[in-house]
């Protein structure tokens, strides 16, 4: 009788950038100065959004808030691979990666201040409304990549979650199902070390996320979350063999979440201070900046130019957002059904005292 | 007497209860460490410890489907899904097993857990924060569905749902999980599940409501003259259906009040079980006011889902004046 070892896997880890700001050349993906300026553009522009977002709603003028600060490069690096037909899924973390895919960033604040309207997804933009609920979006990213194989379209479909998505079924069953299916879909996991409150060693006891992507046939690795050139080349790896029709990935970027998970959370709870101001000194921004002036595609002058930039655009963003009048009370009803049922028709006439 | 708020005293039920029965747990998401995202178990971790107060991974399926098992094999858990919406996906563990094992076991085993949900609507949540998924668990056989309205019964009926020998699903009504104050003894007392209270007496109208809606309604009612009996459910399922029947058949008008959506609301069975039991007591039809058929919407529009006081006087004029 034997007994043998029948398989064996491995997890890739990958970073370009280190946190000195020098680039591996060997594994630089394919960029231009360009690409990079608009990288580094998008990141800053994400930044000061978020920071806005944030501060508005400790003024008052926005509703509970959830922060992007120190995920930039994982979510611009990896929206940033992908063809304007493609399709996101994001959840509530990912302002960075619905800016980077043309979401008007007025209509997110909109959202964010209780307001649907802030979700309709522009016309020719294949952004999927913001999931609230964790890791539902995972398996009908996979039915929406599913669809694209079978409408013999070249569309590849990216889905974002956290670490903390992972411990649901849907994550297992969305994942099964692309590997089954072999499906055009790129599954972006940002393990930002913290779900809510609980760490990530407590979350799972896998000794990475990458590794549960080899459960389902599918290839997963990991990379540095806050590296943007590792997210972006390990996306763009990823989708371009979904395109092909050789598969889904499963990419898990190391990140931290260097806000409170919430405006309605204090993390200080839950983690000590110093952690935090660890994780700031390898701030995905501040790593890339590190690397352009080095590279002379950026100089203190033209970095300024693009933070006043990006500050324009979003108090640009934040004035549009507040002259958008209250939304009407029938527009809850209106959107329930394709037609109205009589007893919607009824139950408005009574909200109207008709 | 201390005066508490809903959350102090659930939390003080639970730090009561689980000094002298050993055997409760508790499980949920950010519940230990952090005191729960409502710090309803603010300080349980540190008393009794994380085999006790477990913050467990990220899974509702996971929380309820264990939870289910704990209490099948001796232990008395209390698990926590953080908001209402997320009650949804155990739906499958609540509905097909926890409801049923029982029956499936010919009484062999039970599953004696509670599953508090913060739930209900008016504090600008987020979406899926908001739900009111009450008339879901009412139609599930099975299961006992609880909905305090403040903090002394509060604490009685969560004592009294930890003891009871059947699945108790315990919906605490965030709006007012803060706002309604009182009076909350120290000393141990249960208030009794399948029980309801007779707020305030009166002769002329019935007005039923539970939950953070009982609050919105007698407020609403004090700005009338007439002598209305007001009824908070406490428990949804099983229906005290007497107290009901007595006191429709006393003032022959009945409002019932619920902020989840219409159809196949909890109002529809009572209005049900006063037409079988009192409908020749009836002057005239029973009114309900009620969230809408709509999935509930981004905080901007909620005040127009709520019942408020508009509508709910609206409904007792109507009936008054039949
Ligand atoms: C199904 C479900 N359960 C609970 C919550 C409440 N909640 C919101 S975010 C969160 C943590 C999610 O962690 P993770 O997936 O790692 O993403 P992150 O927030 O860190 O980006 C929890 C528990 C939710 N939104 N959905």
């Amino acid at each position: 009788m034997p007994r043998k070892l029948v398989t064996n896997f491995k997890v890739e880890y990958l970073q370009v950038l280190d946190n000195s700001g020098n680039a591996d050349e060997e594994l630089m993906p394919r960029l231009s100065s360009e690409q990079i300026k608009e990288l580094y553009e998008l990141m800053v522009l994400v930044r000061v959004f978020d920071d806005k977002a944030y501060n508005l709603q400790r003024q008052g003028r926005l509703g509970t808030y959830l922060q992007v600060k120190g995920q930039e490069a994982s979510q611009i690096g990896s929206a940033y691979a992908l063809d304007k037909k493609d399709w996101i899924f994001p959840s509530y973390r990912e302002s960075g990666a619905l800016i980077t895919r043309n979401h008007p960033m007025y209509m997110l604040l909109l959202y964010w201040s209780g307001d649907s309207r802030g979700l309709e997804s522009p016309e020719g933009l294949n952004n999927f409304p913001i999931t609230i609920t964790v890791g539902t979006q995972i398996p009908q990213g996979t039915g929406v990549a599913w669809a694209s194989k079978i409408l013999k379209e070249k569309v590849v479909t990216m889905i974002y979650f956290g670490e903390g998505a992972t411990s649901k079924g849907d994550f297992h069953e969305g994942l099964n199902f692309a590997g089954v299916f072999q499906v055009p879909a790129v599954f972006i996991c940002q393990n930002n070390g913290f779900a809510i409150s609980l760490p990530r060693e407590k979350q799972t006891a896998s000794e990475t996320i990458a590794q549960k992507a080899i459960g389902y046939g599918i290839k997963g690795i990991q990379v540095d979350g806050n590296d943007v050139f590792a997210v972006y080349k390990a996306a763009k790896e990823a989708v371009d063999k979904a395109r092909k029709g050789k598969g889904p990935t499963l990419i898990e970027c190391i990140t931290y979440r260097l806000g409170d998970h919430s405006t309605a959370d204090d993390s200080s709870k839950y983690r000590p201070k110093e952690e935090v101001l660890e994780w700031q000194k390898k701030d995905p921004i501040g790593r890339l900046e590190r690397y352009m002036l080095k590279n002379k595609l950026l100089n203190d002058k033209n970095k300024k130019v693009i933070t006043e930039k990006s500050t324009e655009k979003v108090e640009k963003a934040v004035e549009e957002y507040e002259k958008v009048a209250p939304p009407q009370p029938e527009d809850m009803f209106k959107y329930t059904y394709a037609q109205m049922p009589d007893k919607l028709q009824e139950q408005m006439k009574d909200l109207k005292g008709e | 007497m201390a005066i508490l708020n809903i959350v102090q005293a659930i939390n003080l039920a639970l730090k009561q209860e689980m000094k002298k029965d050993k055997t409760i747990i508790l499980l949920g998401e950010d519940i230990g460490k952090n005191g729960g995202v409502f710090r309803v178990t603010d300080g349980l971790q540190k008393l009794y410890g994380e085999e006790r107060v477990v913050d467990t991974p990220l899974s509702e399926i996971g929380i309820v489907g264990s939870a289910i098992g704990m209490a099948v094999n001796g232990l008395r858990p209390v698990a926590e899904i953080e908001f209402s919406g997320f009650l949804y996906s155990p739906f499958d563990q609540i509905i097909s097993h926890a409801g049923r094992l029982r029956t499936r076991s010919r009484g062999r085993f039970s599953c004696p857990l509670v599953i508090r949900v913060p739930y209900g609507g008016g504090i600008r949540g987020l979406e899926l924060h908001c739900e009111s998924p009450e008339a879901i668990l009412a139609h599930t056989p099975g299961i006992k569905v609880v909905v305090p309205s403040g903090p002394y019964d509060a604490k009685g009926l969560l004592i009294s749902a930890i003891r009871d020998p059947d699945p108790v699903i315990f919906l605490e009504p965030l709006r007012t999980y803060r706002v309604v104050k009182e009076e909350v003894p120290e000393k141990e007392y249960t208030v009794p599940l399948g029980k309801a209270n007779i707020v305030k007496e009166g002769t002329e109208l019935t007005v039923i409501s539970w939950g953070a809606m009982l609050k919105y309604t007698q407020e609403a009612l004090s700005k009338t003259n007439y002598k209305a009996e007001i009824i908070d459910l406490r428990t949804i399922s099983p229906v005290d259906t007497e107290t009901i029947v007595n006191s429709v058949k006393k003032t022959g008008r009945c409002v019932i009040v619920h902020e989840a959506p219409r159809t196949c609301g909890l109002a529809a069975e009572l209005i049900a079980q006063i037409n079988e039991k009192a409908l020749l007591n009836l002057e005239a039809p029973v009114e309900r006011v009620t969230g809408f058929d709509v999935p509930y919407p981004l905080y901007k529009l909620e005040g127009y889902y709520l019942p408020d006081e508009k509508r709910i006087l609206r409904a007792v004029e109507k009936v008054m004046k039949f």
